[in-house]
């Protein structure tokens, strides 16, 4: 159950209530914010957060660094294919062309 | 005694009230000034304004377009009247214009039916008589009769409007949606989605602000200008309501062939894209009113697209996909991702998901 | 777009694919049984269908499409119980869009709508609680549907409705929850599965704990993953790395959204307005333990069950009906006797064909394709 899109937080529109407005691509939309607001990190702190948006409520603060790891593993993983297959090319070359 | 007929120029009546009744639609004088008021004095047209019961054409005067006549209807019922980027006058004209010019026809003459619910405002009829105007002018037809009617309040959601028009296909112009064929190249003449998107947003349920509009506008210019660099073009549609997918489906059935897109290339912008994400909608399904889908023959294909281009209506203009011989009457697309899905016919409409 | 388009990219797919097919190329599959792996969420079923990420995948493994779709799982009692309050005059019901078209024993809210019940789309609950204030005669109805990842923003809405004072407003529940689900799933004689993707935005509120069992007690491997296709590719990848290893553990692909204790104001907003049913029923899989919520006594004047006389009727699925089967994904869609015959989206006769991420309405809209090459 599921379809969240993120977005970011533009400014904030109602401190008690907990409303903000997001921005989603160039379209904006008012969201609740209670879910990801604390006492560290109060609704004023709020604006310029990536949230997951489900329904009109953010649900989450997008973790950059988790994103940014997510994505360099599979970059890694796409080095090491490269060089793998760069390995049995050259040892391809060095044994001839032997059938 | 042989005196030449005086020709009275009308003077037009006029409307004191503001909103429409249903005395308006009684057919005596309060009716008469309405239409002069409202359409007459904006539609100017000489065959319009002696509000004869039909309007009258020299047939030698048509045949100089070409050698078959191309007519037309459609009924808009859109709602709300009046959205980004335009209102359900503009809408009528450009829909009509654009039907009998995907048929390769020169767009000439239009007619208005109007069926307007009581209570309705004279300045919004007044606006959509504007816009209609304005419009027409755009892509030079001439609305010249109509007709007008006033229901009970309720009865037909504010205002109903039916367009039909009439246009003159050139000589050797041979548009078909079964001509398709292996190896022709499929275009649009740029973005998709807008008009759907303006629309559900403009009605507000989703409560979303963008600056979406609709991209409602004639195409005949710019349909000139491709058939003129691209003559063995095989078929034009626009890309209304079930969007490109639908059109897809329909030139793919119609003509037994296999049409594959590519996801990557099918132009949207950002705003409507994350439109559709956030709704769980899909581009391809939106409707458009200014976009034409064309299917060229792949000699040809680079002069359409280049024709398409130079035009102000076409300059993100894109190949989006190709016919080719695998089973007929599917449409496949490669998704951004690298992998390969069905593009079918819509089934209902599309309801925003919320998984 | 930001945190989508990444996730989307074709390149880092085809490194994927290319380790997936090492993976099961190292790892002795039998022709007749491939991997098994179950996606629980209809959003994961989805996504799967629109990027055509089944093609792309080599022949061992096999994705058997899961319950997770509460759109799908509606039992058309509830549905009748929802046409009878929208039916009545004074009641503005609110609904999500793809609910709308779910059919009951006689019509969905789509009929019932066409027929003159006040029925209105929204995006939100709180869009629901606006409409509430905007008419203050009228009764205002939210059909409260949706696993763990929406039963907060109800909560949510009811507690700022009993904070505003607002009278003419009440939620018809059918949150529902997910454990007991897989939990029937792991307990079906019939299925044999060897691997799951886990829902992800429920995760993101439950966080992922609560799965431990599938590890510990199954023995079967749980990967949270996003809903980008490549986060499914990047977390069947994991499932399949897990088997080859001999591990059973639950990892969290998604770990961008979904924190390990889930969303604390979230848990505690739903802990405060709602309670465990005993059971409810499900559609195609009959009555789970502990599935369900309802709104406590001290929110009974926000529950549209009280304050509405629903008919509450259990009605049995249709006969040829076999959404239970494939929903437990122990038949796929096209081996149902009915599909593409009698039941069609047009003329639907089970859930699984109606919502757009049923995974019968997926295959018959996008699948079909299965066996195409892989990324290039």
């Amino acid at each position: 159950m599921c379809l969240g899109i993120p977005g970011r937080i533009e400014r904030i529109d109602d401190v008690a209530r907990k409303l903000a407005t997001v921005d989603v691509g160039g379209v904006k939309r008012q969201v609740n914010i209670s879910c990801v607001v604390s006492d560290e990190h109060p609704v004023s702190s709020c604006v310029g957060d990536w949230v997951l948006i489900h329904v009109g409520f953010a649900m989450s603060r997008l973790d950059e660094a988790e994103a940014a790891e997510t994505l360099r593993i599979l970059t890694e993983l796409g080095e090491a294919q490269a060089e793998l297959e760069a390995m049995r090319l050259s040892a391809a070359t060095t044994m001839g062309a032997a059938p | 005694m042989n005196v030449a007929p005086r020709i009275r120029t009308r003077t037009l009546g006029q409307v004191h009230v503001p909103t429409v009744t249903l005395s308006h639609g009684g057919g005596g004088k309060a009716m008469k000034d309405l239409i002069d008021d409202v359409f007459v004095r904006a539609f100017d047209s000489a065959v319009l304004a002696p509000l004869e019961d039909q309007a009258r054409f020299d047939l030698s005067d048509l045949a100089r377009h070409g050698d078959r006549l191309a007519f037309t209807t459609d009924s808009f019922v859109v709602d709300p009247l009046v959205f980004p980027g335009g209102d359900i006058g503009k809408l009528a004209v450009c829909g009509t214009v654009n039907d009998l010019a995907v048929g390769g026809a020169r767009p000439l003459y239009l007619s208005c039916a109007v069926i307007v619910e009581e209570g309705v405002t004279i300045d919004l009829l007044r606006q959509i008589a504007g816009s209609m105007a304005r419009t027409a002018a755009e892509a030079g037809v001439e609305i010249v009769t109509g007709d007008t009617k006033v229901v009970h309040r309720g009865a037909c959601d504010k205002l109903f409007l039916t367009t039909t028009g009439i246009g003159v296909i050139r000589e050797g112009v041979h548009l078909g949606v079964h001509l398709a064929r292996d190896g022709d190249v499929v275009m649009v003449n740029g973005v998709l989605g807008d008009h759907g998107a303006a629309i559900l947003c403009a009605r507000g349920d989703m409560a979303l602000a963008t600056a979406i509009e609709s991209d409602c506008a004639p195409l005949n210019g710019l349909i000139d200008a491709l058939l003129a660099a691209a003559p063995g073009v095989r078929f034009l549609r626009d890309a209304t309501r079930g969007g490109l997918a639908t059109v897809l489906n329909e030139i793919a059935e119609a003509s037994q062939v296999a049409i594959e897109i590519e996801e990557r290339a099918t132009p949207i912008r950002e705003d409507v894209k994350a439109f559709c994400e956030i709704l769980g909608l899909d581009p391809l399904y939106l409707a458009n009113e200014g976009k034409i889908v064309v299917v060229a023959p792949p000699e040809e294909a680079e002069a359409a697209l280049a024709a398409l281009r130079r035009h102000p209506l076409g300059g993100c203009a894109a190949i989006v996909g190709r016919v080719h011989a695998g089973e007929p009457g599917r449409v496949t697309m490669r998704t951004v991702f690298g992998g390969r899905r069905i593009v079918d016919m819509l089934v209902g409409e599309q309801l925003p998901r919320i998984c | 777009m930001k945190y989508l388009d990444e996730f989307r990219d074709s390149a880092k797919a085809s490194i994927l694919v290319r380790e997936i097919e090492a993976l099961v190329a190292s790892m002795d599959i039998a022709d007749d049984k491939p991997l098994n792996i179950m996606e629980v969420c209809g959003g994961h079923t989805h996504s799967i269908f629109r990027y055509g990420v089944e093609g792309m995948l080599p022949k061992q493994i096999e994705l058997v499409h899961g319950p997770g779709c509460p759109v799908c799982v509606l039992p058309m009692g509830r549905v009748d119980d929802c046409v009878a309050i929208a039916e009545q005059s004074h009641v503005i019901f609110t609904t999500f869009g793809d609910a709308m078209r779910v059919p009951g024993s006689k019509k969905s809210l789509l009929q019932a709508k066409a027929d003159g019940a006040d029925v209105r789309m929204v995006y939100s609950p709180m869009d629901a609680l606006a409409i509430a204030r905007a008419n203050p005669t009228r009764e205002v109805v939210f059909f409260g549907l949706g696993f763990e990842t929406t039963t907060p923003s109800t909560a949510l809405t009811i507690l700022q409705a009993e904070n505003d004072g607002v009278t003419n407003f009440s939620v018809f529940c059918n949150h529902i929850t997910i454990v007991p689900t897989i939990k029937a799933i792991l307990d079906s004689p019939d299925l044999r599965l060897d691997g799951f993707l886990g829902p992800g935005h429920v995760s993101m509120v439950i966080g992922t704990a609560p799965y431990e069992f599938i590890a510990r007690v199954y023995r079967k491997p749980m990967v949270v993953a996003g809903f980008e296709p490549l986060d499914i590719l990047q977390s069947i990848w994991m499932v399949v790395r897990q088997i080859k290893e001999g591990r059973a553990e639950i990892e969290n692909q998604y770990a961008r959204v979904v924190p390990e204790d889930g969303n604390a104001p979230a848990l505690r907003a739903v802990s405060r307005v709602y309670e465990l049913r005993e059971f409810f029923e499900w559609r195609g899989l009959g009555s789970i333990d502990h599935s369900g919520v309802r709104l406590r006594d001290e929110y009974a004047r926000f529950d549209a069950e009280r304050k509405f006389a629903i008919p509450n009727v259990r009605v049995a699925d249709p006969q040829s009906c076999q959404c239970g089967e494939v929903l437990k994904g122990a038949i796929k869609p096209w081996q149902c006797k009915v599909f593409g015959s009698a039941c069609t989206p047009e003329t639907p006769l089970g859930a699984l064909m109606v919502s757009s991420e049923g995974a019968c309405a997926a295959y018959y809209q996008y699948g079909g394709v299965k066996h195409h090459e892989a990324a290039e």
